[in-house]
């Protein structure tokens, strides 16, 4: 057992509160707008809007821009998604402000540089980047939102994600601990 | 009743506006309980900061059960609630990667917003590479859209798939997570953890 859990409170909220509060921000979605909360979403967004911008001729042609042309129409940033990924953004912002957590860095384990560190990044990024495309939603929009309207789908995506997260934490266990 | 955009109770604008609001409170909540780190989200896959499991079953338990009551009381028609459909391939194949570049990359897409939105330049550096893992999906749509529609199964619940209730299903997924948290708050204990 470690000295800091014994000496000093988390400077986190206690995490079944934590589940609990997040749990009422995903009902309110489904109250409010008949969805759940979801992430990855948006960054498609950010992606049709920019290659529709720089060729608009040839990528509304690509199957990937009709499908998502097929439930949006018009401007492809205004979506549900794209503002509550703004709102993220101000609340993570918020907290972190009353909480005294801005502040730039880059988190590593001492073991790694970090150089290293975002290079990692940078590769995790694009394999969830393209997951969350290939699963219909990532670990909010499939996983957690799934898994709150029972959608066998979100069970699935849900137990790969983790599964595999578990499977391959030996290999990649230097970068964390 | 609910839902109001769907049932029109409210504009499309507003039902924008309060996406906005519901974002701020889930970057809040996310960032209270510590996802702005990657070693504390890594931390569940050694157990030595398992905040990772305690939040997200707690969070999917309370949702699902608020809408099994809200429907209850008939303040929402759950045939109105977006229910994500299956298609069985891409979900497990997905999965597997966002697996992958979850353990490699120590966020998921909501995660690293909430830590860009404090200053992580390593989660700045996340978002980066989801906006060139989606572009390379969408460059290369026609090689994988085989994969991607392969196995439709529709929009099935999973309580309907193993033949029982929606109830019965809720009480069952409580008590398995129950379970978990007894063996988080035993993992903990284990594993020496420090406070990042």
């Amino acid at each position: 057992m470690s000295k800091s859990e014994n000496s000093k409170p988390s400077k986190y909220l206690n995490p079944y509160i934590g589940g609990v509060l997040l749990g009422l921000v995903l009902l309110a979605a489904n109250f409010v707008s008949g969805r759940g909360l979801g992430a990855s979403g948006a960054i498609k967004s950010a992606v049709v809007s920019t290659v529709t911008t720089i060729a608009p001729a040839a990528s509304e042609k690509t199957g990937f821009v009709k499908e998502f042309r097929q439930s949006h129409q018009g401007n492809p940033m205004k979506t549900w998604l794209v503002f509550e990924m703004t709102g993220v953004l101000a609340g993570g912002f918020l907290s972190g402000a009353l909480s005294g957590r801005l502040k730039f860095k880059v988190e590593h384990s001492p073991k790694i540089t970090s150089k290293k560190r975002l290079l990692l990044a940078l590769g995790g990024g694009i394999l969830f980047g393209f997951g969350s495309q290939l699963g219909r939603g990532c670990t909010s929009g499939s996983a957690l939102s799934g898994m709150a309207v029972l959608s066998l789908g979100g069970f699935i995506t849900m137990v790969a994600i983790f599964g595999t997260a578990y499977a391959l934490a030996y290999f990649f266990r230097r970068n964390w601990i | 009743m609910g839902p109001l955009s769907v049932n029109e109770i409210i504009s499309e604008n507003t039902n924008l506006f309060l996406a906005f609001i519901i974002g701020i409170g889930f970057g809040f909540v996310l960032e209270q309980s510590g996802f702005s780190s990657s070693r504390k989200l890594a931390g569940v896959f050694y157990g030595y900061d398992t905040v990772v499991l305690k939040v997200f079953f707690t969070a999917a338990i309370t949702a699902m059960l608020g809408l099994l009551f809200f429907s209850l009381f008939g303040w929402i028609d759950l045939n109105m609630v977006y229910v994500n459909p299956t298609y069985l391939t891409s979900a497990i194949i997905g999965g597997i990667i966002m697996g992958a570049g979850f353990i490699i990359g120590g966020y998921c897409p909501g995660t690293s917003f909430c830590g860009a939105s404090i200053g992580k330049i390593d989660a700045i550096v996340f978002i980066g590479g989801l906006f060139i893992g989606v572009l390379i999906f969408g460059l290369g749509y026609n090689i994988w859209d085989g994969m991607y529609m392969a196995k439709f199964l529709g929009s099935p619940k999973i309580s309907q798939t193993l033949g029982l209730s929606d109830g019965v299903f809720a009480f069952i997924l409580i008590i398995v997570a129950l379970s978990m948290f007894w063996l988080a708050e035993w993992a903990e204990k284990k594993f020496p953890r420090e406070e990042y």
